[in-house]
């Protein structure tokens, strides 16, 4: 196994200190790296640099200080296409208005690999039409995005992202719309990605259990910087969870998968620190 | 039907449609011409000094060149304005772009620029400055954190187009009336007969800022879905958001310079074409040149006869449709965005 993504004592911080809280949103020199193949979970309370840490990593923002790399390249060096061949982002929901139809939307995810042609090869097409089937979109095809559940959107984006046939697939809360037997089905998918075509995944994600599950290793990260990397049983430890989040938890093992299970201890009293 | 066979299609039944209305207009006007005495000016048989082919050639073709140069620009226009501000009712005069320009226009004739080819040039790039700086103002007043807000982006529109009115006011009451000859009938727009040098400098700058939104059609789809996830597909976002937006202003520019603000033209014809083809830009882009050179060439047709021998601007016209055409895009298919 080798690094696929380094952050190697990254900080940011967004230009307007104003606009924003103070300190936060921020990264303050934050170094880990996600293994080729492997399913790598970002966790961490509101405003602990989650989302800054994914749009470094799409180069949606750049780093204040200190490099990303991808394969060993610094990812401000790739352009924008190559980055987007490699690392494709499935995002919380879709904008609305959107007005173009599932397969229009997953034909997307096929421009980097051809920016300069004008209309998606049959070859495209298929690429589009095998993404879908893996996510069960399919049928929903001709349908504009508008009409779908949130649990079919979310599966049409996740096409979308396969589309790329990208190294590493990020996906950005990606249960926070679904309910129970779509979050279990997005999982499974996930871990079949994996297994399947050895895809390296990154989940940021509230959902500590959910990253526990499905996640080889997490990154907590707290305030922009790195709380703990490790295993599941490694980083989800009472000891660990109580001063991040700041308030009082209960950690137990689940019978089935034997991964740690984070539950608030109800109720809440707020910890000192 | 895939994409390109699609394309085709609509390509070849607006181009028909094009080539009927552009006989329909050279054949009909105030002059008064038989069917066959048009026939014979435009084979040639007739005396180049004749009436019949002074009227046909030197009036009535220019004259359905520029039409539907300006119309083609015009919608081209719309579309790029409605997916760069991802706002369905953008458009070049709703945005007050074309007021901007206009007062562009102003200025160059005060400085004395005319229609001859040169100064056209020069007239052509006053209207894109002017463009250019309305479109930046809009743009920086409807601005919020993640995108532009639709009923923000209207007003600022409206705001910015009343402001270069006023400009061209102004301009208009200090400066000697003789010197701005037929301004006022040329801010409703005037499809006057260009001569061919300037008619093929109008061609050549509307072909470039066609063909930049053109090759930009396939991004401007992905930015439909935000800014950020464009750039996550490898859109290079912030330089498509500069080049549609100069080509977006080029167009305008362009066809306020040779005919005066013609409004609502890229409101109508997009979305028309959006009933027909769906919301792909790669579909849009080309089929709103012809259509749009279509629907202007109509108008034209009508606005040359329907009170002969006077002419109405083409703009009333225009002008006339699209207004209400706003209203009931306002108030149901976009009711909820607003």
């Amino acid at each position: 196994m080798s690094a696929f993504v380094e952050f190697d004592d990254v900080a940011f911080a967004y230009p307007q200190p104003g606009r924003r809280r103070e300190g936060a949103f921020t990264l303050a020199g934050v170094s880990f790296a996600i293994e080729a193949g492997e399913v790598f979970g970002v966790i961490g309370p509101n405003s602990a640099g989650k989302t800054t840490l994914l749009r470094l990593l799409t180069r949606v923002v750049a780093a204040g200080r200190g490099e990303v790399r991808l394969d060993g390249r610094p990812i401000g060096r790739l352009a924008h296409a190559e980055l987007a061949r490699q690392v494709a982002v499935v995002p919380q929901d879709t904008p609305r208005p959107f007005p173009f139809s599932v397969e229009q939307l997953v034909l997307m995810g096929r421009y980097p690999h051809a920016p300069d042609r004008f209309f998606e090869s049959d070859a495209d097409r298929a690429q589009a039409a095998t993404a879908m089937e893996a996510t069960g979109v399919r049928h929903l095809a001709a349908l504009p995005l508008e009409q779908l559940s949130g649990g079919e959107r979310q599966r049409a984006m996740l096409a979308r992202a396969l589309a790329q046939q990208p190294g590493l697939l990020v996906l950005d809360e990606p249960t926070s719309h679904l309910d129970l037997r779509y979050q279990a089905e997005t999982a499974a998918l996930l871990q079949r990605l994996n297994a399947e075509r050895g895809m390296t995944v990154l989940l940021v994600s509230h959902d500590l259990n959910l990253a526990a599950e499905v996640c080889d290793r997490l990154l907590l990260l707290d305030g922009g910087r790195v709380a703990r990397v490790g295993a599941p049983a490694e980083v989800l430890q009472r000891e660990v969870l109580e001063p991040v989040f700041g308030c009082a938890v209960t950690v137990d093992v689940t019978p089935t998968s034997g991964r740690p299970v984070v539950q608030v201890a109800w109720p809440v009293p707020p910890t000192r620190r | 039907m895939s994409a390109g066979r699609r394309l085709a299609l609509a390509l070849g039944v607006l181009g028909l449609a094009l080539l009927v209305v552009a006989v329909l207009a050279l054949f009909v006007g105030s002059a008064g011409l038989s069917p066959r005495a048009v026939a014979r000016a435009l084979a040639g048989q007739a005396g180049a000094e004749s009436v019949e082919s002074v009227v046909t050639l030197q009036l009535r073709l220019p004259r359905v060149a520029a039409a539907a140069l300006a119309g083609g620009a015009l919608a081209v226009a719309g579309v790029a304005f409605q997916g760069l501000t991802r706002n369905p009712l953008a458009e070049p005069s709703v945005l007050g772009v074309s007021s901007g320009a206009a007062f562009g226009v102003v200025v160059a004739q005060i400085f004395g620029l005319g229609l001859s080819a040169l100064q056209a040039l020069g007239v052509a790039v006053f209207a894109f400055a002017g463009a250019l700086l309305a479109a930046g103002a809009v743009y920086l007043i409807a601005r919020v954190p993640g995108g532009l807000s639709v009923p923000t982006l209207l007003l600022a529109g409206v705001i910015v187009g009343i402001f270069f009115t006023s400009a061209i006011t102004v301009l208009i009451s200090v400066v000697d009336f003789n010197r701005l000859g037929g301004v006022v009938h040329w801010l409703l727009g005037n499809l006057a007969p260009l001569p061919p040098a300037s008619l093929a400098l109008f061609a050549l700058l509307a072909l470039a800022g066609f063909g930049l939104i053109l090759k930009s059609a396939r991004e401007l789809n992905l930015l439909a879905l935000g800014e950020e996830a464009a750039t996550q597909l490898g859109v290079n976002a912030a330089r498509l958001k500069q080049r549609v937006f100069v080509a977006a202003a080029l167009l305008t520019g362009t066809v306020v310079a040779f005919t005066g603000p013609i409004g609502f033209v890229g409101l109508v014809v997009p979305h028309m074409l959006r009933g027909v083809l769906g919301q792909d830009n790669r579909l849009l882009v080309p089929t709103a040149l012809v259509a749009g050179g279509v629907f202007l060439l109509a108008a034209d047709t009508l606005a040359r006869n329907v009170v002969a021998p006077a002419e109405l601007s083409v703009g009333v016209i225009t002008s006339f449709c699209g207004a209400p055409f706003f209203v009931y895009l306002l108030r149901t298919r976009y009711r909820a965005s607003l």
